[in-house]
Parts: C-alpha cells; sequence; structure tokens
C-alpha cells in the first residue's frame, strides 16, 4: 500500500510527496525499511525498489512482517537529475535529523526519521555519484561497528568498510536512526545516473537475506559472498595531481599488484600524458573513477590493501 | 598595498584558478586582521564589498598601526562565479563545508587549504557571508558558538557598530564552515551578514566597508576616529521568532521588509494561489518587533521561514 510520509504544497498546483510503500506479511514479523534516493543523481536503488517490491509481492506468503520501501527520498532531485534538492540546493543527507519548525528540507527530514523509528533494521541505498563507481559495499561508521558489523555481510556485498567517524556525518540519515536506536546500515554500490541492474539482484537477495535473519522472510536465498570487511586494512586514495581527462588502464573490482598503473591523466590539447596514477600498496581496487575531467584533487580509484 | 596569490590550482580548460589576496601596512607585521569575501559563486554583494574594501585601504593604507597587517581576499572561488554557479562547478561542493581543508584531499579541500594557511595564523578573521536561504537580512555580525574564543569575540563584536550580533549553535555540518575552524585555530572570528547576496547593493557595501574600518580602528589596527554607534543588541539565533508558511505554497506578497518594525498580529504577507489569487494563507507577526529577516522570492512552498522577527525587549 502507498502511504505518504511528506507531503507539502509547491508553489504552483502541486506538491511535493515523499512516499512509501508499505508490503506486509503475515504475522508479527519484523519491520525492515528500505531506504533509497536520498541524493536525486544516485538511480541504483530504483532498482533495487522495484524488484524487492515485486519479488515481495509475488511471495507475499513467505514474508512475516513488513517491509516499508522508500524509494525517493528526494523526489524533486530524481526528477531533474539533480544530487540535492532543486531551489534550496542542499544534500539532504547533511540535514538529518531534521526539524518540524523548520524549513520544508528539515521537515521532510524529520518526518523520514519519525516514520522508520522502530523498524527492526533499515538499510540506506546510495550509488556513490556521477565520478566514482563503486563495488557493492556496506560502510559502517566505527562507533556503530559492533552492532552492524554481524548484519552487513547478509546483505551481499563485496565489501564492508569501517571507516572513522567524522562529525559531519553525524546529519546523515544512518546516524540519526543509529543514534536513537534503530540500526541502519549505508549500502553504496554503482554509480551515478545510472543502473547496474547485477548488482541490484544481489542487494535484493542481500535484504530478502537479512529480513530472513531477522524471521521476516521464509523464501530460499543463495549464500552471501563473504565479503572483504576492511577494518584494519588501509585504504589507498589517488587522487588527481595535474587536470586533464583520466583514462583508467585495469579493471574496477580487479586485485592490483604493488606499484601497478592504474590509469592517466592525459591532456588532448596536446596529446600528452600529464600523470601515470599508479597503487603504491596494491590491493583490491574497489573505487574507480568513472567521469573523465579530473581536477588536481579529484579522487581516481580507493584500492584496499592488507593489514596495517 | 602588495597584491599577492595565495592559492593556484591547475585546472582543464581555463586559466589557473587564483586566490588573490591583498596586504596592507608592515610586511614583517602582526597578522592583525583578514577578510575573506566571497567563497560561493552567487555572493556578489561579497565580492564588490571587499572590492570596495581594497579601494578604501589603499586610500587609507598610511593609517595602518606600525607593526600591524591586514589581508584581504575578496574572492576565494571566482572560477565558480565566473561561470554562474553557486557551489563549485564540477561536483556542486560548497567550499565553506570543507575547512579546514586537506592539501591531498578533493578539490574543494585543497581550495579550502589553500586559502586556511594564508588566513588561520590572523588574530582576528572577518568572512562576509550569505545564508543559504534566498533573502534580505538587517546587517548584522554573527557568531558561531566554539566555547571560549567566542565570548571573547563578543566582547569584541561591538566594535563594527552594527545594529545585531547574533550568536548560532553549530550543527555537526557547520563545524566545517571557516568561522569554525578560525576559533579552533585561535582566531576571534566574525561573520558579516548585509542586505543581499546576488545583486550589488552600493549603499550596503558602503556601510560594511565603514563597520569593517571602525573595528580595525578599535582594535587599534587602524588610526581612524571612531564614530559613535549604538551599541548593538546581541540576540541567540534560536531566539528569533520565526514566521512560517504553515498551510500553503504559492505567491508570496510581502508587506513588510528587512529591518521594519512590526508590532503583533501585523499582516506580514499573504500567500496567494498561483493560478487564481485567492489568499491561502495570511502570515501575521506573532510578536512585536524588528523583521530581522524576510524572504525575498517570489514564490514560496509551504513550510518555508518568510520571516525572522526580534521581539521588543
Ligand atoms: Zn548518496
Amino acid at each position: 500500500m502507498v502511504e505518504t510520509v511528506y507531503s507539502a504544497e509547491l508553489p504552483v498546483n502541486e506538491h511535493l510527496l515523499v512516499q512509501k510503500n508499505r508490503i506486509c506479511g503475515h504475522g508479527n514479523g519484523p519491520r525492515m525499511a528500505v531506504v533509497t534516493g536520498i541524493h536525486g543523481d544516485e538511480l541504483e536503488g530504483q532498482y533495487v525498489a522495484f524488484e524487492l517490491a515485486r519479488r515481495l509481492n509475488d511471495d507475499l506468503d513467505l514474508l512475516h512482517g513488513t517491509v516499508d520501501i522508500y524509494p525517493a527520498i528526494n523526489p524533486l532531485g530524481i526528477n531533474t537529475i539533480q544530487r540535492g534538492v532543486p531551489t534550496f540546493d542542499i544534500d539532504l543527507n547533511r540535514t538529518f535529523p531534521g526539524d518540524p519548525a523548520g524549513n520544508l528540507t528539515q521537515v521532510a527530514t524529520a518526518a523520514v526519521v519519525d516514520d522508520i523509528l522502530g523498524a527492526d533494521v533499515c538499510v540506506d541505498i546510495h550509488a556513490s555519484n556521477i565520478f566514482l563507481r563503486e563495488m557493492p559495499q556496506v560502510r559502517i561508521n566505527e562507533i556503530t561497528a559492533d552492532s552492524l558489523l554481524p548484519l552487513a555481510p547478509l546483505l551481499g556485498v563485496d565489501l564492508v568498510w569501517v571507516h572513522a567517524s567524522a562529525t559531519v556525518l553525524q546529519n546523515t540519515l544512518a546516524y540519526s536512526l543509529n543514534e536513537r536506536g534503530t540500526r541502519c546500515l549505508v549500502v553504496e554500490t554503482g554509480v551515478g545516473m545510472r543502473i547496474t541492474e547485477s548488482y541490484g539482484k544481489r542487494l535484493v537477495d542481500g535484504l530478502l537475506r537479512l529480513l530472513g535473519s531477522l524471521g521476516g522472510w521464509d523464501g530460499s536465498v543463495p549464500d552471501a559472498l563473504r565479503p572483504t570487511v576492511a577494518r584494519d586494512q588501509r585504504v589507498e586514495f589517488l587522487n588527481a595531481s595535474e587536470p586533464g581527462i583520466f583514462l583508467p588502464r585495469v579493471r574496477h573490482g580487479s586485485t592490483l599488484k604493488r606499484g601497478q598503473l592504474v590509469g592517466v591523466v592525459c591532456d588532448p590539447l596536446t596529446g600528452t600524458v600529464r600523470e601515470d596514477v599508479i597503487s603504491e600498496q596494491g590491493g583490491l581496487l574497489f573505487t574507480l573513477r568513472e567521469y573523465p575531467v579530473v581536477y588536481p584533487g579529484s579522487l581516481m580509484a580507493r584500492v584496499l590493501g592488507g593489514a596495517r | 598595498m602588495r597584491r599577492t596569490t595565495l592559492f593556484t590550482l591547475k585546472t582543464p580548460y581555463r586559466e589557473p584558478m587564483e586566490i588573490v589576496g591583498f596586504e596592507f601596512g608592515d610586511p614583517d607585521g602582526e597578522e592583525a586582521c583578514a577578510i575573506v569575501g566571497s567563497m560561493r559563486g552567487n555572493e556578489v554583494q561579497q565580492t564588490y564589498t571587499c572590492a570596495r574594501l581594497v579601494q578604501q585601504l589603499r586610500l587609507d593604507e598610511a593609517k595602518v598601526m606600525p607593526g600591524k597587517r591586514i589581508l584581504v581576499v575578496p574572492s576565494v572561488n571566482p572560477f565558480s562565479m565566473n561561470v554562474s554557479s553557486r557551489f563549485w562547478a564540477l561536483d556542486h561542493t560548497d567550499i565553506n563545508r570543507t575547512f579546514p581543508g586537506y592539501d591531498k584531499g578533493e578539490t574543494t579541500q585543497r581550495i579550502a587549504e589553500g586559502l586556511f594557511s594564508a588566513v588561520s595564523s590572523f588574530s582576528l578573521g572577518i568572512q562576509l557571508c550569505s545564508l543559504y536561504m534566498p533573502g534580505e537580512f538587517v546587517p548584522h555580525v554573527r557568531l558561531t558558538r566554539a566555547g571560549e574564543i567566542t565570548k571573547e569575540s563578543l566582547a569584541l563584536a561591538d566594535g563594527f557598530g552594527l545594529p545585531y550580533v547574533v550568536i548560532n549553535e553549530p550543527t555537526p555540518f557547520d563545524t566545517t564552515m571557516l568561522n569554525y575552524n578560525w576559533q579552533v585555530w585561535s582566531t576571534n572570528a566574525f561573520s558579516l551578514y548585509g542586505h543581499t547576496t546576488e545583486h550589488v547593493d552600493e549603499a550596503g557595501a558602503v556601510l560594511m566597508v565603514a563597520a569593517i574600518e571602525r573595528f580595525l580602528a578599535t582594535r587599534g589596527v587602524l588610526r581612524l576616529p571612531v564614530s559613535d554607534a549604538v551599541p548593538p543588541r546581541t540576540i541567540e539565533e534560536a531566539g528569533l521568532v520565526a514566521v512560517r508558511t504553515e498551510k500553503a505554497g504559492g505567491f508570496l506578497m510581502r508587506h513588510a521588509e528587512a529591518g521594519d518594525h512590526v508590532e503583533a498580529g501585523q499582516v506580514l504577507a499573504e500567500v496567494v494561489d498561483a493560478l487564481d489569487a485567492h489568499v491561502k494563507e495570511t502570515l501575521r507577526a506573532p510578536v512585536s518587533g524588528q523583521v530581522f529577516f524576510c524572504r525575498t522570492e517570489p514564490l514560496v512552498e509551504q513550510h518555508i521561514i518568510c520571516f525572522r522577527i526580534a521581539a521588543d525587549e
């Protein structure tokens, strides 16, 4: 059943609607919330929302409890190919937990938090951005590692990355929910503005597996891959030193040798290579730049090395 | 005056982006005060005000106290301004949410670091700012709370001679602003908010240049007579009374401006239907006081704060 979580009048004969699809099984099973579309340019979760709802509806008798799917927390952004909220120029994932007495975006995020609170688990699906392609991964703030690390491998991702806490991340949905006692896992997968169905299928299986582990799904699900858990390993960030056009020279997801060439930054004006991009440490290339234009500082790759 | 380049960024197909600084006073003198202008591409008034400040300080350079140095940085982000983009044009990140910056990080972190390394050791820091919501303010000094140093700054803030000093409590996201990080590095930091952002207001620029020079005079950086000013009113941002569109969106027909004094119950604006012009909602002042902020966009959504009022004491 489609329900409205937040509604506000726009200036001309339209409402901004944040909607969810509530799918109820039988019995008093757990409630799982699946959220996506906080960033309007990230579409990988659109496939996951569609496919998850389709599979649940096809086999409703296997569902115990409730699955709430929120496919578009930022519907105007999705409509206009904008990461933030149009006209407000705001990154919604820097406005949580919101404020019911504030401006529209804060009221909306407060309504979303309020609606999800109390769920047994929440999964917030992101798709990196238009610049970077990511292997399916769960990102966990180290302060919530104890409660989330046991759940993360169920999602069928390649990588679980436990990262250091940063003050700015306190304004994300995941932080706001975890802080209030509702477990929330953040998934990053694929690339902005595109859909990678193979990743999406794995995530749908993963969500059903997670639900099954909580007693909410009786259907069979293939066994999960064992993800690499990056906790103490060194993550190498390769940022451009030179401006130009980045051309990758390795495949995303491959394992790099020490000192291997990842790509080049070239200058089409002169026909020269301005920079060789080299992974000093080698390891799993889990992030690779998709959008070719780079400035000094632009991230081109992240490589997961061995233990520190 | 000495024109210097504080930071250079090489770019694809454009000239290198430079952050230009103007230094006044003793080149080896104490780093007394840094003034930073626009960081976003739409902060036209902030850039213009700084350009006027550079012009004024050239005239007043002989009045810089011996052993003191002033640095003015009119534009941190000319690249975005030149292409009419509010944020960094490639990835839409806000430079004022990347401080203290990181010289090996993302592009905007490098820009922030380039600026911060040039301004972080000044004793006093002034930034000309804009708010994310479009609208007009009563000119004021804003302090972002960051511990003891903010209390110290509060005692200095009347030096600007502006009518209001507003203190705000930072969100976690706000701890990445220049103002906050200046304070972490022991600079007394002040954010100045003028009337406008996206268009040039000559009178507003003159007022802000005078306010900055007055402040520098009270701090013993400039040898200038300090004009009389009414002591400012200090208010907590959370103490401003918000008036919001609770029920409707449409045209915002405003009957009050920033700076107006309004009585409790007075009509501040009507929200008018965009297709048939019937009045959908009337916004009234819940308290008597001065309109501190008003929204200036013609269109408005439901749940938008259109006015903030500083209630009469
Ligand atoms: Zn995202």
